[in-house]
C-alpha cells in the first residue's frame, strides 16, 4: 500500500507515473535512478508491502553530507507536482510467488490516485530476439489500446518502433504471434492486466545483455526524453565543436586585436 | 546459471537476469490447496506470556507501552545482549515469535528453549523490551515478523534500537579493511535525532534480512529508530565481535545497565557452540 511522507502532494490525478520493471540488466531500475537524481526529486511516500524482499540503505542521491543519513526503504515515490510528473523506484525483487499480487497492487493504486498515464521502464534478453528484431536499435515500445488513441501518432513522428510479436511455434507455425518479453520480469503481466483494466499504459524497452548496463539506462531514459520531453535536449557533439571554434576564434581576435 | 571460467572450471555465477512471470496460470485446485496451507503454516505468531496478554487486554490502544525496543538479529548481537545485559538483571522472558519455516521445522511453542526469537522484560521496570532473534526468518516472513510484532506494541513515545550482524566480505568499500574488523556502521530513520555513535552506511552499501524489515517498518511508521550493524570476517559468534556493540548502548544507558564485563559463564556457552567437533589434532 501507498504511504505518504508529510510533504505530499493531494493527489496525482492528472499526473504521469513512471516506473521499472525488475528485468535484465536492472535498466529499468538504473534508467529511474538517472531520472530521480536528474530532475531532483523530492521523496513523496513509500510502498510498504510484504511483495518485495525487506532493504534498507542511505539516500542513494545525497548532494551533501547531511542527505546521506536519509534512510531508503525497497520502494519508493518521488514526485515533481510543478511538471506533473511522480516516480516509482524499485529496489528489491519480489518474494517468491508475490509478483502477481504486486502487480494487482500497483495496478490498483494508479487506479484509485488517478494517474493519467504510467510509462514501464523495462529490458529484454538480446540473445533472445528474433530475426525482425535483430534490425535497427535496441529501443521498442508497447501502448496500451486506451494509451494509443492519444499518443500513437505522437509516436509515429518519432519513428519508434513497436515490439514486434514472435511466433509462438517457431519453424511449425508463423501464423499464431504471441508478445513475449523473455527477462522482463512482471512487464507483460503489468502491460496485459493494465490493457484489460483499460489504463493508459506504455511500455519502453531496450534488448540488452547484463555486464556493465548504465550505458542502457542512458539509452532508454534518452528514448523517455523523446517522447516526454522531460529535460532539455543536451547540445550535440558538433554543435558544441562549432562552438568551440567560434569562442577560440573570438578569444584569438581580441588577443590579436590587444596586440596591435 | 553456470559458467566456465578461462581455467575451464565451472562456476555457479548469480544472475540478475529475471524469469518472466508466468506464475501459478495453471495451478489446478489441489496445488492451490496445498499451497494455502503451507501459506497458513508459515504464518508469523507472537505469543506472549499471560501477564503481558492482560497487559495487552486491558490497554485502551491494544498495544504494550514501551520506550524501547531492542532487537538484536544474529548470533554476535543475541550473544552480546545475553552476556552483557540479560545476564545482570531481572529479566524474564516475556513472549516469543514462533515461525515455521524450511529451515525451522520445529520452532513452535511458547517460551521453550529452542525457541530462538525471544521477547524479554524487567520485572521493576517493563518500559524497555528486548527481542533475541536468532533463528532463520524467510524473506516471505520478515514483513509479516515487523507488521506483527509491531501490532502489539503501542507507536507512541516508542524508540527501536535493531543490533544485527553481517560478514565483512558483504561490506563494500574502495579502502582495505584489513585491520578494522570488527565495526560498526548505523542506518537510522527519519525522525531518529540522537546522537549516533558510529559512522553512518556508506553508499553503496545495505541491509537486508529482518533489520532491514524492522527499520523499513519503522521509516515508513515514523517510529524513530536506529540499526547497529557489525562487520565481521569471524563466521562464529566470538567475544570481540559481540563487544562492538557496546557503543550502540550509550543512548540507552539510563534505561539499560550494561555489565563491565561479559558474563564468563554465557560467554564461554555461545563461543563453545562454534569449537570444531571433528578436528585431526584435537
Amino acid at each position: 500500500m501507498f504511504i505518504a511522507t508529510e510533504s505530499i502532494p493531494s493527489s496525482f490525478r492528472g499526473f504521469t507515473l513512471i516506473m521499472p520493471a525488475v528485468s535484465v540488466g536492472n535498466v529499468g531500475q538504473l534508467a529511474t535512478d538517472l531520472i530521480i537524481s536528474t530532475l531532483g526529486m523530492p521523496r513523496v511516500g513509500y510502498i510498504h508491502t510484504d511483495c518485495l524482499i525487506p532493504m534498507a540503505g542511505n539516500d542513494p542521491y545525497p548532494t551533501c553530507a547531511d542527505d546521506a543519513a536519509e534512510l531508503s526503504t525497497n520502494a519508493e515515490v518521488y514526485c515533481l507536482p510543478d511538471v506533473k510528473l511522480a516516480v516509482l523506484q524499485i529496489r528489491a525483487p519480489f518474494v517468491q510467488r508475490k509478483s502477481r499480487k504486486f502487480r494487482k497492487l500497483i495496478l490498483s493504486w494508479i487506479k484509485s490516485s488517478g494517474f493519467d498515464r504510467t510509462v514501464v521502464l523495462s529490458s529484454s534478453h538480446a540473445y533472445q530476439r528474433d530475426d525482425q528484431q535483430l534490425l535497427g536499435a535496441p529501443l521498442r515500445y508497447l501502448l496500451s489500446p486506451v494509451l494509443e488513441q492519444e499518443a500513437g501518432t505522437q509516436l509515429n513522428t518519432l519513428e519508434w518502433k513497436e515490439i514486434e510479436q514472435v511466433s509462438a511455434f517457431p519453424g511449425i507455425n508463423d501464423s499464431d504471434k504471441r508478445l513475449y518479453i523473455p527477462g522482463g520480469g512482471i512487464t507483460k503481466g503489468l502491460y496485459t492486466d493494465g490493457c484489460s483494466e483499460g489504463i493508459k499504459m506504455a511500455v519502453l524497452l531496450i534488448f540488452c545483455s547484463e555486464g556493465d548496463n548504465i550505458p542502457d539506462a542512458f539509452a532508454l531514459v534518452n528514448y523517455l526524453n523523446d517522447w516526454l520531453h522531460l529535460v532539455d535536449k543536451p547540445v550535440s557533439v558538433p554543435q558544441m565543436l562549432c562552438l568551440c571554434d567560434r569562442l577560440i576564434y573570438h578569444v584569438l581576435t581580441s588577443i590579436m586585436s590587444r596586440d596591435v | 546459471m553456470q559458467m566456465a571460467t578461462f581455467f575451464g572450471e565451472v562456476l555457479s555465477v548469480y544472475s540478475r537476469a529475471v524469469e518472466e512471470d508466468e506464475e501459478d496460470d495453471h495451478e489446478n485446485e489441489e496445488d492451490q490447496q496445498i499451497r494455502s496451507e503451507i501459506e497458513e503454516k508459515r504464518k508469523v505468531h507472537v505469543e506472549w506470556c499471560s501477564e503481558v496478554k492482560n497487559e495487552l487486554a486491558t490497554s485502551a490502544e491494544k498495544g504494550l507501552h514501551c520506550s524501547d525496543l531492542v532487537v538484536a538479529v544474529g548470533p554476535n548481537a543475541a550473544g552480546f545482549l545475553s552476556a552483557y545485559v540479560l545476564s545482570s538483571e531481572i529479566w524474564s522472558p516475556v513472549g516469543s515469535v514462533s515461525i515455521w519455516n524450511e529451515r525451522n521445522p520445529g520452532s513452535g511453542a511458547m517460551l521453550q528453549s529452542e525457541s530462538s526469537c525471544v521477547f524479554y522484560r524487567q520485572k521493576d521496570s517493563p518500559s524497555v523490551l528486548i527481542c533475541q532473534c536468532t533463528c532463520y526468518i524467510a524473506e516471505d516472513q520478515l514483513f509479516q515478523w515487523a507488521e506483527s510484532v509491531f501490532s502489539c506494541i503501542e507507536k507512541r513515545g516508542l524508540n527501536v534500537t535493531v543490533l544485527s550482524d553481517c560478514s565483512l566480505a558483504e561490506f563494500k568499500t574502495t579502502e582495505s579493511m584489513s585491520s578494522t574488523s570488527p565495526f560498526l556502521r548505523a542506518l537510522k530513520t527519519g525522525l531518529y535525532r540522537s546522537q549516533i555513535s558510529c559512522p553512518l552506511l556508506e553508499q553503496p552499501n545495505i541491509v537486508t534480512g529482518l533489520a532491514a524489515a524492522v527499520v523499513s517498518h519503522c521509516q515508513v511508521h515514523q517510529i524513530p529508530a536506529v540499526l547497529y550493524q557489525s562487520y565481521s570476517d569471524v563466521i562464529t559468534p566470538d567475544s570481540v565481535t559481540m563487544e562492538t556493540y557496546k557503543p550502540a548502548f550509550l543512548n540507552l544507558s539510563r534505561l539499560i545497565k550494561l555489565d563491565a564485563n561479559p558474563n564468563a559463564d554465557v560467554l564461554k556457552k555461545l563461543i563453545r557452540i562454534s569449537d570444531p567437533q571433528s578436528n585431526m589434532y584435537t
